[in-house]
């Protein structure tokens, strides 16, 4: 299905571009002055260049010390939880129930952890994991582990990756599941004929048809992990001392707790370029990928 | 669909595992402060709704539900309202920088939000929005648009263009054949995309704490106000959260088919 040309079509997306561009050329100008001044309070300020950006990039001052030692946290943190995620995700997809009411049931507690504001997510793994009140640390101390996130920086880091696993499986799961849902039931009855082993059904069917869904989950999951900061803010605040600091929390303590305008915004300039970086590198390959499936599936 | 050995078990481990906080905050929520600090009980063995009741009774409380509640209907409605057309726009027509367009819309949605909190706050004081519902709810366009533009492009491509042309030919006037025949066709799509934008509106805080300070405060925000105060009042906090899941939890109900369905008709 070839797209006609048709210019007219801009009208239609219109509303949209003046929506986003309102929200997001406009502050982006903003962040792009800041970056180039510097302020000592009282509104005045003074002209840096590009003194920020530098400063940013060389771990040996402060600044440039704190950014690239939290984006060396976000970037494990992301490829961990990216670790478990997906495959789990995939388990769990595979092992819905096939029909009924507990297909149902099972949808709705798995979509329910998606749907709690972030801050009470912290909240849930906060008095969770408390040795005093929380059953999970009482029953960890119990045991005989000395578990405490507070003060231990592992125990801390354990937390904080469970609770992301505990919050955004189930989205790479419904996907998968969603993925799985559009295999017609001809695909396994051919499989069955040919003996295919339960393993070979999962690596010619099940993988190729979920490839997308896939990539698109694997999408969101680091996009989002990589500007976590409401759970890990309310969990841990960033701590033990700055063990889990990510880049978010980084960024807040500059922009509106020390109120260093020029740095904050200089430090938001970089991240957001990574994340673009990041994000044109999927794009590519997602839609490289559904270019070369269209002609396949012209020629089935 | 074919499933693996000892899928039953799987299954029934991760739900204990994604239950069983949300289950200690309920507990947590209907004892009385004593209990919780005093003893460890694996279910409230003196309940009590003082908790609740408080929250219902207090202004500076229930306000907050309606705050957030009233941002995040506003958002959806934004939302899917302008990217239906941008929607149908993209999954039929090639225009001048439609792919760039497509691919600066998404960057957006990877934009981290602590980077717009401090501009936001300048820009909507500016224009005198701050501390309105319709500053969070625009706010939270820069993420939700490009979101409901992505699935609903979906959708859209997979209404058969011959349908489009059979309008046409009809003489239905495109306004008339997008709200009488495109939207119907759509219709669980967009369910589907109203339930994430609801979704990612409900949940975001760091946005919506930065652009209100009185009148339009979410129930997240309210939260984290009263937990410093004089102490830890863990049965009031627990209850809070726990009022926080009921919408979610309500929409997800009502959308519950669409969810098995409705994404597999889009972007699979």
């Amino acid at each position: 299905m070839d797209k006609t040309v048709n210019q007219k079509a801009w009208f239609l997306v219109l509303p949209v571009f003046l929506v986003v561009a309102f929200s997001a050329v406009l502050p982006l100008m903003t962040v792009v002055n800041y970056s180039m001044q510097d302020t000592f309070g009282n509104n005045q300020f003074f002209w840096n260049g590009v003194g920020w950006f530098k400063e940013l990039l060389d771990p040996s001052t402060d600044l440039g010390g704190r950014f690239l030692a939290s984006l060396g946290r976000n970037l494990f943190f992301s490829l961990v939880i990216l670790a478990i995620e997906v495959p789990l995700g995939i388990v769990v997809a595979l092992s819905m129930p096939r029909q009924g009411w507990t297909v149902a049931a099972c949808l709705v507690i798995l979509a329910l952890p998606l749907l709690i504001p972030w801050n009470v997510v912290g909240t849930i793994w906060q008095i969770f994991g408390r040795p005093d009140i929380g059953l999970l640390g009482y029953v960890l101390n119990h045991i005989g582990i000395d578990y405490n996130y507070v003060s231990n920086e592992i125990d801390a880091w354990v937390t904080v990756i469970v609770m992301d696993v505990w919050h955004w499986t189930s989205l790479v799961a419904l996907l998968c599941y969603a993925g799985l849902k559009s295999i017609p039931e001809a695909y396994y009855q051919a499989a069955q004929i040919d003996g295919a082993s339960r393993w070979a059904v999962f690596k010619a069917i099940q993988l190729p048809k979920m490839n997308r869904v896939l990539l698109i989950a694997v999408l969101l999951r680091f996009m989002d992990s990589f500007m976590i900061y409401t759970e890990p803010f309310v969990v841990t605040g960033g701590g033990p001392g700055n063990s889990t600091t990510f880049v978010s929390i980084e960024l807040v303590k500059i922009a509106l707790g020390q109120f260093d305008l020029g740095k904050a915004a200089a430090l938001s300039l970089v991240y957001n370029l990574i994340i673009l970086i990041v994000c044109w590198i999927f794009y590519t390959v997602m839609t490289n990928a559904s270019a070369e499936r269209k002609p396949q599936e012209g020629a089935a | 669909m074919h499933s693996i050995p000892g899928r039953r078990l799987i299954m029934a481990l991760f739900l204990i595992f994604l239950l069983l906080p949300i289950y200690w905050l309920v507990n947590m929520s209907f004892k009385t402060n004593a209990e919780i600090v005093s003893t460890m009980t694996l279910w409230p063995h003196a309940p009590t709704l003082q908790h609740y009741k408080r929250i219902f009774t207090d202004e500076s409380w229930y306000s907050g539900y309606i705050n957030s509640l009233e941002y995040v209907v506003l958002n959806t409605i934004i939302s899917i309202s302008v990217a239906l057309p941008a929607a149908y726009a993209f999954s039929r027509y090639r225009f001048l920088g439609d792919k760039h367009l497509f691919f600066w819309l998404l960057s957006n949605r990877m934009a981290p939000a602590a980077v717009y909190a401090l501009p936001f706050f300048n820009l909507y004081s500016a224009i005198g929005l701050f501390d309105t519902p319709w500053a969070v709810a625009l706010a939270h366009c820069i993420f939700n648009v490009p979101l409901a533009v992505w699935i609903l492009e979906g959708f859209v491509s997979g209404v058969p263009r011959e349908i489009d042309e059979t309008a046409f030919l009809d003489g239905y006037s495109f306004p008339r054949f997008f709200i009488k025949i495109l939207v119907p066709l759509i219709a669980s799509g967009i369910g589907v995309a109203a339930f994430f934008c609801f979704m990612f509106s409900w949940v975001e805080l760091l946005l919506a704490r930065t652009l209100t300070s009185v009148s339009a405060k979410p129930i997240a925000a309210i939260m984290t106000r009263t937990v410093s105060a004089a102490g830890m009042d863990w049965g009031l906090l627990a209850a809070a959260g726990v009022l926080t899941i009921i919408p979610g939890a309500l929409v997800i109900w009502f959308v519950r088919n669409y969810i098995a369905s409705g994404f597999a008709l889009g972007r699979v």
